[in-house]
């Protein structure tokens, strides 16, 4: 039972079967080029700041926080002027577009703290626009009955791009050396090519005549947490992004209980990453066939199982593994799934803002989660704040199993 | 217009990337052919050297001049590090090792030999060897995932003893008091070290919740408590009687260098060096360099700077980071 009116045909397809729409594999190469460009400057920034510019690394930190709460609001008007507009396209290209142009920014403002503050939240802002647009593309192309399988595929294909970017990043260290212009060039040229890539292929649904019905209004998007099934999941995924810390807590714990080298530290993301990748699209396979819900659910059981893996000092290499698989578990089995169970609940019109007021109550509460470990830290041992993050999450699931129910009502 | 743009649209698609993929791949040929030849062989590192990693080709060359004579021309080591110090007939840089990217400290005896590389957890920032030349360290700057987020990144200092080749890790690992008590919260972060001249007692950063304290501590006792408020990236004077080392001028507000007497306790912030960041190297018993960024735009400049705060700075070296004299 879906709240949407469209394609009431493909609804009563048996679940998972048919192909995905060309519009999601587009989609998945703008996110695959788009995040090699990102993913190249995350892996360059440390050392362009630290080394080319000797800037304060620690400043600069505490800065990028504030932006990136800032900028997660940008998700609610980016997804707010796509319906309105009805040109979600439009949006996305916005928020693609600001986000290129930031990569030729960089050199310009130097090693000026402020400059490259302020680049990075233009950087930011132009995430924020674009996310929960390009989400509702996804969603509005895509028969309800296979969105965890078209979701799967668009962030398995982002993951690749993730995955390559450092390697560029390193390549041109190793050939070119740290000379910061190549750095910024080729990211601009990937954006660049991601944002044709969007212009040019991704075809978006014919907003059609309008209807005699009152344009998208802000009432309208209020009114979408009036809706019960929205409102609950709303809070549920807020609820458990309040105990999900901060990844890079989880590794530099890891690395310490299981006692690999330290050396080992820079590449534990790659290993989440790799088991996203693989895992993003049968997990969303899986979330068609059985429901999305109890796939989101267990996807954060599978976290529990990776901090309850903290805990316990050695186990070395086997145990860290355990960890990452279950870390690239939890991501496959939430990132996309959310989007996808969330979609259908979002009548038409209002898709992108729906979506978009989904994904900043996740995104605010991981925000404020990172505040609260981080002075929960200073405050006792780590083995006592892990116990504690885990005491909290077993109430956070309990509370998400009683708002949203066993099956999610769908 | 607008019709035909969508009659032509995947044609135009294809078009654009192909020139976008053209334009981009001559930029990289161009950039890899223009990078800096080379010159000259790699000379030995010698007492009265003046090493310093070259920025301006972007290629991290470790080049020597004169240390009574800077403006000399430089001669290249054949090292490329992104940070370098040598004291005693040791080096030690710490350099690009794989993808990630990830990095390693080389350390390399008077003859440029590798003697011994350690993998790194981050991403190279401090570098120091004692004057004998028997203790290296090194800080590094620990990243998460994606950009960073809030409390997402860390320090982490290690120390390697070339005599017994015992490596500390982290000096996490040792016991920590502030104020008498002991330190354990798990954001503690320590960087920036300098060994005295019995390689044994040594002085670094410790930080914990923004604040700082200057910490001295024991390398065979493995303790270390605190001495001083608010000072970071220390560094002993060549007599041991005097740490150089950059303090904050207000709560968020740049650094500047500051000389302290161990002795009477007194302390002279330096005038015209606000903004510095980096761990100061003596370069005699008067006098002080560092790398810092003149204005916004440009590439880090080493500076020198009387230790008594008589003079403001002068530019010694521009595009040019990690002094080391070799005294």
């Amino acid at each position: 039972m879906y709240l949407t009116r469209a394609r009431p045909d493909t609804a009563q397809q048996r679940s998972g079967s048919g192909k995905l729409p060309g519009t999601v594999f587009a989609l998945g190469t703008v996110s695959l080029l788009t995040d090699i460009s990102a993913e190249m400057i995350t892996a360059f920034m440390p050392v362009y700041l630290i080394y080319t510019l000797q800037l304060s690394y620690v400043q600069f930190g505490f800065l990028d926080g504030l932006y990136n709460g800032a900028t997660a609001m940008l998700r609610l008007v980016g997804g707010y002027v796509a319906d309105r507009s009805r040109r979600p396209k439009l949006v996305a290209l916005t928020g693609y577009g600001t986000s290129t142009l930031t990569k030729l920014a960089f050199p310009m403002v130097g090693a000026s703290g402020f400059g490259i503050g302020a680049v990075l939240a233009t950087d930011r802002a132009g995430k924020g626009l674009r996310t929960a647009p390009r989400d509702a593309l996804i969603s509005l192309a895509t028969p309800p009955d296979r969105l965890g399988r078209a979701f799967g595929v668009h962030r398995s294909m982002d993951t690749v791009g993730a995955l390559l970017g450092p390697l560029v990043t390193f390549w041109i260290l190793h050939e070119l050396g740290s000379g910061s212009s190549p750095v910024f060039v080729v990211s601009f040229c990937f954006a660049l090519l991601g944002l044709i890539v969007l212009a040019a292929f991704v075809r978006e649904r014919d907003p059609g005549p309008r209807r005699t019905e009152a344009p998208v209004s802000l009432r309208a998007c209020a009114g979408l947490l009036a809706d019960r099934r929205i409102r609950r999941i709303t809070l549920a995924a807020g609820l458990l992004g309040l105990v999900t810390v901060s990844d890079a807590f989880v590794y530099l714990v890891l690395q310490r209980t299981t006692g690999v080298p330290f050396e080992v530290l820079p590449l534990l993301p790659l290993g989440t990453a790799l088991v996203f990748l693989l895992a993003a699209t049968p997990v969303g396979l899986l979330a068609d066939r059985i429901g999305r819900w109890p796939v989101f659910f267990a996807g954060h059981v599978a976290l529990l199982g990776v901090y309850l893996l903290l805990l316990p000092d050695g186990g070395g290499y086997p145990m860290l593994a355990a960890a990452l698989v279950l870390h690239g578990l939890f991501y496959a089995a939430t990132d996309g799934v959310l989007m996808a169970y969330a979609g259908p609940l979002v009548p038409q019109r209002l898709r992108a803002s729906g979506l978009a007021v989904v994904q900043t109550g996740q995104a605010v509460a991981r925000l404020l989660s990172s505040v609260l470990f981080g002075l929960l830290l200073a405050a006792v041992s780590m083995g006592s704040a892990v116990l504690i993050v885990l005491t909290a999450f077993v109430l956070a699931l309990t509370g998400a199993a009683v708002l949203v129910g066993r099956k999610g009502d769908s | 217009m607008r019709d035909w743009l969508a009659a032509h649209r995947i044609a135009l698609g294809v078009l654009a990337i192909v020139l976008v993929v053209l334009a981009g791949g001559g930029y990289v040929v161009g950039a890899a052919l223009d990078g800096p030849a080379e010159q000259g062989p790699a000379g030995p590192i010698a007492r009265g050297d003046l090493l310093y990693i070259d920025l301006a080709g972007g290629q991290d060359q470790v080049r020597k001049t004169r240390l009574d004579r800077p403006d000399t021309p430089a001669a290249a080591t054949g090292l490329r590090c992104q940070r370098v110090y040598s004291a005693g007939g040791t080096t030690v840089c710490l350099r690009l090792a794989g993808p990630g990217p990830s990095y390693e400290a080389a350390v390399l005896d008077s003859g440029n030999r590798v003697i011994r590389t350690v993998g790194l957890p981050g991403v190279p920032n401090r570098a120091r060897v004692s004057e004998s030349g028997n203790i290296v360290s090194w800080t590094t700057f620990v990243t998460g995932d994606s950009y960073l987020t809030p409390g997402g990144f860390s320090t982490r200092t290690g120390v390697l003893d070339l005599r017994t080749g015992t490596l500390v890790e982290s000096l996490e690992e040792f016991a920590t008091t502030v104020a008498g008590e002991p330190m354990v919260a798990v954001d503690r972060n320590f960087w920036g070290v300098t060994v005295a001249a019995d390689d044994r007692t040594f002085y670094a950063t410790l930080a914990s919740q923004n604040r700082t304290w200057l910490v001295k501590g024991d390398l065979t006792a493995r303790t270390m408590h605190d001495v001083w408020q608010g000072a970071e990236c220390p560094s002993l004077s060549p007599d041991g009687g005097r740490i150089a080392y950059k303090k904050r001028t207000s709560r968020l507000g740049p650094w500047a260098l500051a000389v302290l007497d161990l002795r009477t306790r007194q302390e002279r912030v330096l005038q015209g060096t606000a903004g510095i960041d980096d761990q100061a190297a003596w370069l005699n018993a008067d006098n002080l360099a560092y790398g810092g960024t003149p204005d916004s735009g440009k590439k880090s400049t080493i500076f020198t700077v009387p230790a008594d705060g008589s003079a403001p700075p002068e530019v010694l070296i521009e595009e040019a980071a990690s002094p080391v004299p070799l005294r």
